[in-house]
């Protein structure tokens, strides 16, 4: 589902922020990738997502090569990429039924999907009593579940999410990764950039460490250790 | 792109001018003040015009023929002058009507003294073509050509009168085409300006749209009609004003300066507006959306 083979990216100046990542993640995988600031963390999932494009070495997502994804075809890409953010990102001025049904009118989906849709996502996440409700009216978990419920509700096959949990208190950070097994265990690949070893530890799952842009190491969640 | 799509898009392009209501006001304010000085210019221009054309049409060539020339031959060259592009209209003055009228220029009131002459016609071989022009410019060619013609005597021509309408009317052409040059040019950079600080302002709304999968047309089109509406806005006002202060103008200047209505006959604020309004909201929307296309072209690749 996402293959990664010898990637290595480099910014303009100073050392490779990626370099020679290999990583194989099968359908239906939950993973968490961690490491320090600066590892690389973050500009993996940014390649993932071709917001950057790596210097050497080739991504498959689905079987396709991502280099061959040309501009004009890099948002139908996207739509089969979930994404969620540390910053929660949603729109400020809409409130939680417009931001979620905002993912969809970006794809054109008829209205009639829209109104069945929308519901039901805010139901899954828990917030179908606070769709009126605007962003800063929000606490921080129920900000981030209305990006997850953006984030799926165009049924991508997999799910990136780059701190999830970086802005919220420890019950809010396990009830989205409560969430994230829900969404896996539906089928939904996930990939969780994280640095809450807390977390990491107890959800006894695939560990990706990266260190200065290296993958050190890559374990089964029995076989972790900090 | 579906119409339901567009819908939404014209929708979301129409609550950005509120939810960005301090640029929308400035970028308004922008192309209100640049389409008003336009209408200025070219309220000026076309009476301007006007004044130059009613003076052209008083420029006339006058053909004289040789001695002992039949009417046919008359006739014959006339309707070789009929048939030239540079010619408005054209009248034929015979030798009795130019004594008739000499007689009522020089002899008024003083009749008994062309009584001496009888049936003498002292103007016998002044019979004429008395041509007038499309456009002065053309003087020099519509001359040679006469001079040309078999039967004509003498060409006469005002070159100076011909020559200063057309440096004047080539001089207010430039002028009016590079005020409204520059002022185009500025319309469009200051638009473009707060079309992008609007988009600076919604930076975050456009990456999130990018990641999520929106193409660059669904991600364009809000700001297009933004800018549209900005500049249909921006030129409707102006219009509106100018109307007003246009028709007021010419009632002032033609009861504050009565000397001014007997020389000059002002453009009617309706046949002015006839080409006003389309030209002032084609400028205004095309600018809006040449400014908003340019800038986002900038800075859609997210």
């Amino acid at each position: 589902m996402i293959r990664l083979d010898h990637v290595s990216k480099s910014y303009e100046a100073g050392s490779p922020a990626l370099d020679d990542v290999t990583i194989h993640i099968d359908p239906g995988e939950f993973v968490f990738i961690v490491g320090d600031s600066g590892s690389g963390k973050s500009t993996l999932i940014r390649l993932l997502l071709k917001e950057l494009e790596p210097t050497k070495g080739k991504i498959y997502i689905n079987g396709q090569d991502l280099k061959k994804v040309t501009h004009k075809k890099i948002p139908m890409y996207r739509r089969n990429v979930g994404v969620v953010f540390q910053s929660f990102r949603l729109l400020p001025d809409r409130n939680v039924y417009d931001n979620v049904a905002f993912a969809l009118k970006v794809v054109e989906a008829p209205n009639k999907d829209i109104k069945k849709k929308v519901p039901f996502m805010l139901s899954l996440v828990g917030l179908a009593a606070k769709y009126k409700s605007k962003p800063n009216q929000l606490s921080g978990g129920e900000q981030q579940r209305v990006a997850i419920a953006r984030a799926l509700v165009n049924d991508p096959k997999i799910l990136l999410a780059d701190e999830p949990t970086g802005n919220l208190d420890n019950t809010n950070a396990w009830e989205i990764m409560k969430l994230m097994e829900e969404i896996n265990q539906r089928g939904t690949t996930v990939v969780v950039v994280t640095h809450n070893m807390e977390i990491v530890k107890a959800m006894n799952k695939r560990v990706i460490t990266i260190k200065k842009g290296v993958v050190v190491s890559d374990v089964g969640g029995d076989n972790y250790e900090d | 792109m579906k119409i339901s799509t567009h819908a939404y898009n014209v929708g979301q392009g129409m609550k950005n001018v509120w939810r960005n209501k301090l640029f929308s006001l400035a970028s308004i304010a922008t192309m209100t003040a640049c389409i008003f000085l336009f209408g200025i210019f070219y309220a000026l221009g076309a009476n301007f015009s006007q004044m130059l054309k009613s003076a052209e049409e008083g420029v006339a060539v006058t053909v004289f023929f040789n001695e002992g020339i039949t009417q046919g031959e008359i006739d014959a060259i006339g309707q070789e002058i009929g048939k030239r592009a540079e010619v408005s209209h054209f009248n034929f003055v015979s030798a009795d009507d130019a004594w008739a009228s000499f007689q009522e220029e020089y002899f008024n009131g003083n009749e008994e003294l062309a009584a001496g002459f009888a049936d003498d016609n002292p103007l016998a071989n002044s019979a004429n073509y008395e041509i007038y022009l499309n456009d002065v410019s053309m003087q020099p060619t519509l001359v040679k050509f006469l001079e040309g013609l078999d039967g004509v005597r003498q060409v006469n021509q005002s070159e100076v009168a011909a020559k200063t309408l057309t440096d004047i009317n080539g001089a207010i052409t430039v002028i009016s085409l590079g005020i409204i040059a520059i002022l185009l040019g500025v319309s469009v950079f200051l638009i473009s300006n707060t079309v992008m600080v609007g988009i600076s302002v919604r930076k975050e709304e456009i990456a999130i749209m990018k990641l999520i999968g929106a193409k660059d047309a669904f991600v364009r089109q809000p700001f297009v009609v933004e800018g549209i509406l900005i500049g249909f806005i921006g030129s409707a006002i102006p219009l509106v004003l100018l109307y007003f202060l246009y028709g007021r103008i010419i009632v002032y200047m033609s009861s504050e300066f009565n000397f001014l209505s007997s020389m000059v006959t002002f453009i009617p604020v309706d046949v002015i507006f006839k080409t006003l309004i389309p030209v002032s909201l084609i400028l205004g929307i095309g600018i809006g959306w040449l400014g908003s296309r340019i800038t986002l072209h900038k800075h859609l690749r997210v």
